[in-house]
């Protein structure tokens, strides 16, 4: 690996300034969350510090707090911990489910909620250093090459696939992220926070090289609304999503007042399926109905030359999720 | 005398080749073999706790907790496979979790406290699970085995009698390219059910 510093801040605003002072004096600074994705783009030779400012030692970024107003995450909580807070289980029960699909054990007793939803993609073209969109050249080499884990919702110019199961989730549960930087923080919706390739295809979301995700916002907890994370895989275990869906319910009885749908693993951000959760709006949940909105899900999707099985898969998943939610 | 071992075998065969071939300059530190071949980068002196033995040490940032165990302190149990958090060679227990000490850096364990393979074994004998993965024919060729071992006892020290389920989802992070896992997956079980555990004796 190549030589770099690791800085150890006890504070966000320490964090932000061993950033900014590195990035004055031309060093080249990383924010390191668990490290995990990291160490791997360095071994990679994708990214090559010479300061990794490690947010580890940062204070106070590792818990949930839940007032009348909100539920705020700490964005360095592990996956691990998160999918067993019973406070997240009980009340954001798809970003429980979702934090416990991840990976493995390893991974998610160091991966953080903030470096899951800030991880690069893992196509296999920027993985190995092809000089492509995000690794700053000008072509995707997957979008006439091999494509079958590419995007089937992209108007490109980059066909990846935004890889992060905790994303979708926090997108369809209205999520807000707090980002500090050095003029200041800003609070973005989760909606807003990935951009798409078209807007700029060498990043995932809006965050400047001098800012960190330091938290998630939830909105309160409604006993009405429930939520649920299901993924489709090529193997049983340790790989990515082929597709997955959050799904956000609010039920009146057997009716649904509100709904949400956000795919993964289709589209370069977590993909929101408006028009298909608003059949759902005012309506009992019958297995026509769930087909209907699993159709409308992928009525748009425009399949590469060697990933059309994710339709069918994407709205297979889609019916079974929001049916099964509805009646649980 | 030192006991004979492939490794010792290795490195003394591969420093009489390389003594012969370049003029070695007498009290050069042995180099560390994962590191990379160009010049010293920065460095930090750290503290942390492996196997019950606190240690000092000074490595470079970029050193991973797998290099610092093997090439540091010597514990060569933690196999170094495909070194990017993919096979779980290398897993370590970090304050009792499993992690892959591969993607990790040694700086990141300060203040910590690491338990490794070489754990496992006291001078009463070998863990339970060593015993159970020997009767259970678990390694083939055993290069993933003490990256099964260290999942296996996290395991049982939250869930002393786990069902093959539960065995299979917490050893997910090991690859065994020898595809062994059967054996595995009955060994932990049997080790949870087993009769070797006195009353009141913890696996941990």
């Amino acid at each position: 690996m190549k030589a770099f510093t690791n800085v150890n801040p006890r504070t966000l605003e320490d964090a932000v300034s061993a950033l900014t002072r590195s990035r004055a004096s031309g060093a080249r600074a990383v924010v390191s969350g668990g490290g995990s994705d990291l160490l791997g783009l360095i071994k990679e030779r994708l990214v090559q510090p010479d300061i990794v400012v490690n947010l580890k030692t940062v204070a106070g970024l590792s818990n949930v707090r839940a007032d009348a107003r909100a539920t705020t995450i700490g964005g360095l909580i592990t996956l691990d911990a998160l999918s067993r807070e019973a406070h997240i289980r009980r009340d954001y029960q798809g970003l429980a489910e979702a934090a416990a699909s991840v990976g493995t054990p390893q991974i998610r007793n160091v991966g953080t909620l903030a470096g899951n939803v800030c991880q690069r993609p893992w196509c296999w073209y920027l993985r190995n250093g092809y000089a492509c969109y995000k690794n700053g050249g000008d072509r995707c080499f997957a979008s006439s090459g091999e494509n079958q884990y590419h995007a089937i919702f992209s108007q490109g110019p980059s066909y990846i696939v935004h890889p992060s199961d905790t994303a979708p989730a926090l997108v369809a549960l209205d999520a807000r992220f707090r980002v500090v930087g050095p003029r200041g923080e800003r609070l973005v919706n989760a909606s807003e926070f990935f951009v798409l390739p078209r807007v700029d295809p060498a990043r995932e979301n809006v965050l400047q090289d001098d800012e960190i995700l330091a938290e998630i916002v939830l909105p309160p907890a409604v006993s009405s609304r429930r939520s649920t994370y299901a993924k489709i895989l090529d193997r049983e275990a340790w790989t990515h999503a082929l597709v997955s869906a959050a799904v956000v319910l609010d039920m009146d009885g057997d009716v649904c007042r509100r709904a949400r749908i956000v795919l993964g693993g289709v589209a370069p951000v977590p993909w929101d399926r408006p028009r298909a959760a608003g059949l759902l709006e005012g309506q009992r949940v019958t297995p026509e109905l769930a087909a209907a909105v699993a159709e409308a899900a992928v009525s748009d999707a425009r399949p590469l030359a060697k990933n059309g099985y994710k339709v069918p898969l994407t709205r297979g998943l889609v019916g079974r999720t929001v049916l099964a939610l509805a009646r649980q | 005398m030192k006991k004979l071992s492939r490794r010792n075998f290795l490195e003394t065969t591969a420093a009489g080749i390389a003594a012969a071939a370049v003029p070695v300059e007498t009290g050069a530190q042995p180099t560390p073999t994962n590191q990379g071949t160009g010049p010293t980068g920065p460095r930090t002196t750290l503290e942390l706790v492996v196997n019950s033995r606190r240690h000092r040490l000074d490595v470079e940032d970029r050193c991973t907790l797998a290099e610092l165990l093997r090439d540091h302190l010597h514990l060569t149990g933690t196999k170094i496979g495909c070194d990017r958090g993919e096979c779980g060679a290398c897993t370590v227990l970090l304050d009792g979790l499993p992690i892959y000490a591969c993607s990790y850096l040694g700086v990141w364990a300060d203040g910590r406290s690491v338990e490794t393979v070489e754990g496992l074994a006291s001078p009463r004998g070998l863990h339970p699970l060593q015993e159970s993965f020997i009767e259970h024919d678990a390694p083939q060729c055993g290069f993933c085995t003490s990256g099964q071992l260290m999942s296996a006892k996290a395991l049982l020290t939250v869930n002393p009698q786990p069902s093959a389920q539960q065995v299979r989802e917490a050893l997910t992070g090991n690859l065994c390219r020898c595809s062994n896992y059967n054996q595995y997956v009955a060994a932990v079980v049997a080790t949870g059910r087993s009769a070797r555990l006195g009353p009141g004796e913890d696996i941990a």
